[in-house]
C-alpha cells in the first residue's frame, strides 16, 4: 500500500536532486530545468497533503504555481536567449559583470 | 473720525510693491517716479487732514485699531495706529520732506539703472518709517524700527557694485543691530517690569498711565531706559555708535538727504519722545544722554572741520545736530528736541539736495570733458554760485539757519536747546558750555564748506570749467520749498523772552499734551526764578549768535580773505590734523577692539569648530560606513552558486530553527 509517506520521501527526493543540480550545474538551461523540478516536487507534496487531509485548497495551490512556473519559463527561457546572443555562451559563470 | 490713519503708511507700501513687482517692465522713468511720488504725496495728504484735525480737537490722543495680530497668552499685541501730537508732527515733516525729496530724486537719479529698484526702496522706507512714528504699541514699532534699518541698509548699498557702498551698508546694519539688541532688552525689561505689576501691556498709552507703577530713579527704571537709549544711540549715531553715518554717504544723495538727515535717524529722539514718561522718571539715564549728546556734537563737529568730501562734511554736522537733540532730551527739554528735529529736518535735508545738486552738476561737467575727478571734493569746487544761483541761495540759507542766525529756523530750535541746558532743573553749566562751543563750531565748518563749494575762485579743472550747469525744477523745486521752511519754520516756537506780538510759543502748546505730564510730575523745567528772568535769556541769545557769527567770521577769515591759513596751521599742527582728519581713528580703534576680535572669533568657529568637529562627525560617520562596506562588499562575488548556496543555507538554517529550536 502507497501511504502519503512515500510521496513525501520521493518528493523530498526529487527537492534534494532539484536544488543539487542548481548548485552544481553550469549550464543556464539545465539549472532552469532543475528549478522547474524542484517547484514539481512541491506540487507533489501539496497534492498528496491535500488528498491525505481531504482539503482541497492544497490542489487550488498548485494550478498556482503551475501558472507561476509557465511564466517564469516564458520569462525565464527569453532571458537566456538573450544572454546567448550578447556572449555566444549560457554557461553561468560567464555572467558575473554585477560583483564588487 | 480718525478712521483713515492707516493710509497713511499705505500708500507708500502700494507704491513700493508696484514699483518692486512691475518697475522692471515699466521702464519709463516719468512713470515709475511719478507712481512712488504720488503715492508718498497721498499720504501727505492724508496727514495734513489728519493733523489739521487733531490741532483743533480738545482730545488729543486717538488710537485706530485695525485689529489683532497676536495674542499669546497674556501678551495681546493689535495693529493699531496711534496720532497724537508727537506722531502728527512726525508724519507731517516724514511725508513732506519724503514728497520733496522723492520728486527730486526723479532729476537725481535720471538714467541710472535700477531706477526702480531706488523708487521702490524709497517708499518702502517712508512705510517704516510710518509704522514707526505711528504705531500704538512698542512692537509695531519695532517693525518700522527694523524696517528703517533694512531699507538704510539696501539704499546704501544701492550702488552695490562698487565694494566701499556694500561694506558701508553692511556696517550701517550691523551696527544698527547692536542698537536694536538694546531696544529689545529694554523692551523685554518694560514688559516683564510692568507685568509683575499686573499689567502685562506694550501699549504707549496703556505704558504712560502705568508708569507711575515703578519705582521713580530706581534701578529697574533706570536699566530699561538706558537699554532704549543704547537703541536710540544705534538708530540716531550717537557716541558710541555712530560709525556708520558718515559711511552711509555712499548711498545716492536724496538717501543721504531723507534717510541719513530728515527722518530715520530721528528714530531715536522720537522713541525717547514717545517714552518721555519713563526716562523723566530716571535722572540718571537723563544725564547720560545729556552728556553723550553733548560729547557727540561736539566730537562730530571736530571731525567736520577737517573732511573735504561736501557729503561727509553733512553727515558729520547731522551726527552733531542729533547730539544737540540728545541734549535737549536730556535736559528734558522735550519739546526743544522735537522743534529742532522738525528744523534740521527742513535745513539739512535742504543742505543735502543742495550737496547734491552740486554732485549733479560736476558729474556733469566731468562727463562732458571726458574726466574722472571726484565731483563731490570740495577742493575741485568753489566759486560755483555763478553757475547754480538757486542752489548757492538755498545753501546759504540754510547754512545760515543750522549756523543759529536770527531768525532762521535754527535760531529758535537751538537757542531754545541751549536755554534749556542752561536753566532746566535738570540741565548743567558743563553740558551747556559744550553746546556752545559745538554751535560755534557748526557756524565754522558749515561756511567753510559754503566758502570752498560756492565762493572764491574756482579750483575745477579748466577742460571742464564752464559746463557745470544748473539743476533741472525737479531738483531745484524741493530745494527752495526746503529753503523757504529753513528761514520761517522757527516762528512756530517763538520763546517767551522776545515773544513781542504775544503770539505764543506754538510747538510747545501744541506738544504739551505729550510731555506736560511727565515734565509737571517730576519737577522738569525751568525754575521760576530764572523763567521770568528776561534778561538772562535774551543775555545768552545774543551770546549765542555772537558766538555763531565768530565761526562764520572764522571761516571767512580762514577760507576766504587769507587761503593759505588752512594749510599754515595743518603745518604747525600736522599731528593734530591728522587725528582729526582720520576721524580721530575711532575706526580704527573698533576695529581693532570689536571687529577684529569678532573676525578671529568667526575665524575659529569656522576652521576649529565647523572643519574639525561639525565636519568631523558627518565625514567620520561616512568613513565607518565606507569600512564595514568595503569589507562586507567581497561577498558580492558574481558567482551565481555562490548567491544560491547562501540562499540554501539561510532556508536550511529557518526551517532547522522551526523544527529543532
Amino acid at each position: 500500500m502507497i501511504s502519503v509517506y512515500h510521496y513525501m520521501i520521493l518528493s523530498a527526493i526529487l527537492f534534494a536532486i532539484g536544488s543539487f543540480g542548481v548548485l552544481t550545474r553550469k549550464n543556464m538551461i539545465v539549472i532552469f530545468m532543475c528549478i522547474e523540478l524542484m517547484l514539481n516536487s512541491v506540487n507533489l507534496t501539496f497534492i498528496a497533503l491535500s488528498r491525505h487531509l481531504g482539503n482541497m485548497d492544497g490542489q487550488i495551490f498548485v494550478f498556482f504555481v503551475m501558472t507561476v512556473a509557465a511564466a517564469e519559463a516564458a520569462v525565464g527561457l527569453a532571458l537566456i536567449i538573450a544572454f546567448y546572443r550578447n556572449k555566444e555562451s549560457i554557461e553561468v559563470d560567464d555572467f558575473r559583470l554585477l560583483k564588487w | 473720525m480718525y478712521s483713515n490713519l492707516w493710509l497713511i503708511p499705505f500708500f507708500p507700501l502700494v507704491g513700493s510693491i508696484i514699483n518692486g513687482l512691475f518697475g522692471k517692465k515699466i521702464k519709463n522713468e516719468k512713470v515709475i517716479g511719478g507712481i512712488a511720488t504720488i503715492a508718498i504725496f497721498l499720504s501727505f495728504l492724508v496727514s495734513c487732514q489728519n493733523f489739521f484735525r487733531l490741532l483743533g480737537d480738545t482730545e488729543k490722543v486717538h488710537q485706530q485699531i485695525l485689529g489683532s495680530w497676536m495674542s499669546i497668552g497674556i501678551l495681546n499685541v493689535e495693529w493699531g495706529f496711534l496720532l497724537d501730537p508727537l506722531s502728527a508732527l512726525m508724519i507731517m515733516v516724514v511725508t513732506g520732506v519724503g514728497s520733496l525729496i522723492h520728486l527730486y530724486s526723479i532729476g537725481y537719479m535720471h538714467g541710472e539703472t535700477g531706477f526702480y529698484r531706488f523708487f521702490s526702496y524709497l517708499n518702502l522706507f517712508c512705510f517704516s518709517m510710518l509704522m514707526l512714528v505711528l504705531g500704538n504699541n512698542a512692537l509695531v514699532m519695532f517693525i518700522g524700527w527694523e524696517g528703517v534699518g533694512l531699507c538704510s541698509y539696501l539704499l546704501i548699498g544701492y550702488y552695490f557694485e562698487k565694494k566701499s557702498a556694500g561694506d558701508a551698508a553692511k556696517k550701517a546694519f550691523v551696527v544698527n543691530r547692536i542698537g536694536d539688541f538694546g531696544f529689545l532688552c529694554g523692551l523685554f525689561t518694560l514688559f516683564w517690569a510692568l507685568g509683575s505689576k499686573g499689567v502685562w501691556t506694550l501699549n504707549f498709552v496703556e505704558i504712560s498711565e502705568n508708569a507711575h507703577l515703578l519705582q521713580s530713579g530706581g534701578l529697574l527704571v533706570t536699566v530699561v531706559t538706558l537699554c532704549f537709549f543704547l537703541g536710540a544711540t544705534g538708530k540716531s549715531a550717537q557716541i558710541p555708535l555712530y560709525t556708520w553715518l558718515p559711511d552711509a554717504m555712499e548711498g545716492p544723495t536724496p538717501v543721504s538727504a531723507l534717510i541719513h538727515a530728515a527722518t530715520m535717524v530721528t528714530a531715536g529722539i522720537y522713541m525717547i519722545a514717545r517714552m518721555n514718561i519713563l526716562f523723566a522718571m530716571s535722572p540718571t539715564t537723563m544725564m547720560v544722554i545729556a552728556f553723550v549728546g553733548a560729547a557727540t556734537a561736539l566730537f562730530a563737529a571736530s571731525i567736520g572741520f577737517a573732511q573735504n568730501d561736501i557729503k561727509r562734511v553733512l553727515a558729520y554736522s547731522t551726527v552733531s545736530q542729533l547730539g544737540f537733540m540728545f541734549m535737549a532730551m536730556g535736559v528734558g527739554a522735550f519739546t526743544a528736541g522735537i522743534f529742532h528735529l522738525m528744523t534740521h529736518a527742513f535745513f539739512k535735508a535742504c543742505l543735502f539736495l543742495g550737496s547734491g545738486s552740486v554732485i549733479h552738476g560736476m558729474h556733469h561737467a566731468y562727463h562732458h570733458a571726458h574726466l574722472h575727478d571726484d565731483p563731490q571734493d570740495m577742493r575741485n569746487m568753489g566759486g560755483l554760485r555763478k553757475f547754480m544761483p538757486i542752489t548757492w541761495i538755498t545753501y546759504l540759507l540754510s547754512c545760515l539757519a543750522i549756523a543759529g542766525m536770527p531768525f532762521f529756523a535754527g535760531f529758535f530750535s537751538k537757542d531754545e536747546i541751549l536755554w534749556w541746558t542752561f536753566a532746566s532743573t535738570r540741565g548743567s553749566y558743563l553740558v551747556w558750555i559744550i553746546g556752545t562751543i559745538a554751535a560755534c563750531m557748526t557756524a565754522f565748518y558749515m561756511f567753510r564748506s559754503l566758502y570752498m563749494t560756492f565762493h572764491g575762485e574756482q579750483r575745477t579743472d579748466v577742460r571742464a570749467k564752464d559746463h557745470i550747469p544748473e539743476s533741472p525744477w525737479v531738483i531745484t523745486l524741493p530745494l527752495i520749498i526746503l529753503a523757504g521752511l529753513a528761514t520761517i519754520a522757527g516762528f512756530i516756537g517763538i520763546p517767551h523772552a522776545i515773544d513781542v506780538a504775544h503770539v505764543g510759543n506754538g510747538i510747545a502748546s501744541f506738544l504739551d499734551p505729550v510731555f506736560g505730564q511727565a515734565q509737571q510730575l517730576h519737577n522738569i523745567g525751568i525754575p521760576e526764578d530764572l523763567a521770568h528772568n528776561v534778561g538772562l535769556e535774551i543775555g545768552l541769545m545774543c551770546m549765542s549768535v555772537v558766538i555763531g557769527l565768530i565761526g562764520i567770521g572764522g571761516a571767512y577769515y580762514m577760507y576766504m580773505k587769507k587761503q593759505e591759513l588752512p594749510a599754515k596751521f595743518t603745518g604747525a599742527f600736522p599731528g593734530l590734523h591728522k587725528a582729526v582728519f582720520n576721524k580721530w581713528y575711532i575706526d580704527e580703534l573698533y576695529d581693532f577692539l570689536f571687529v577684529n576680535p569678532c573676525k578671529k572669533i568667526g575665524t575659529f568657529l569656522w576652521k576649529g569648530f565647523d572643519v574639525c568637529v561639525v565636519d568631523g562627525v558627518v565625514n567620520g560617520i561616512g568613513w565607518v560606513v565606507k569600512g564595514l562596506a568595503s569589507g562586507l562588499r567581497y561577498t558580492q562575488s558574481g558567482f551565481l552558486h555562490n548567491y544560491a548556496m547562501i540562499m540554501v543555507v539561510g532556508v536550511v538554517v529557518i526551517v532547522g530553527y522551526y523544527i529543532f529550536g
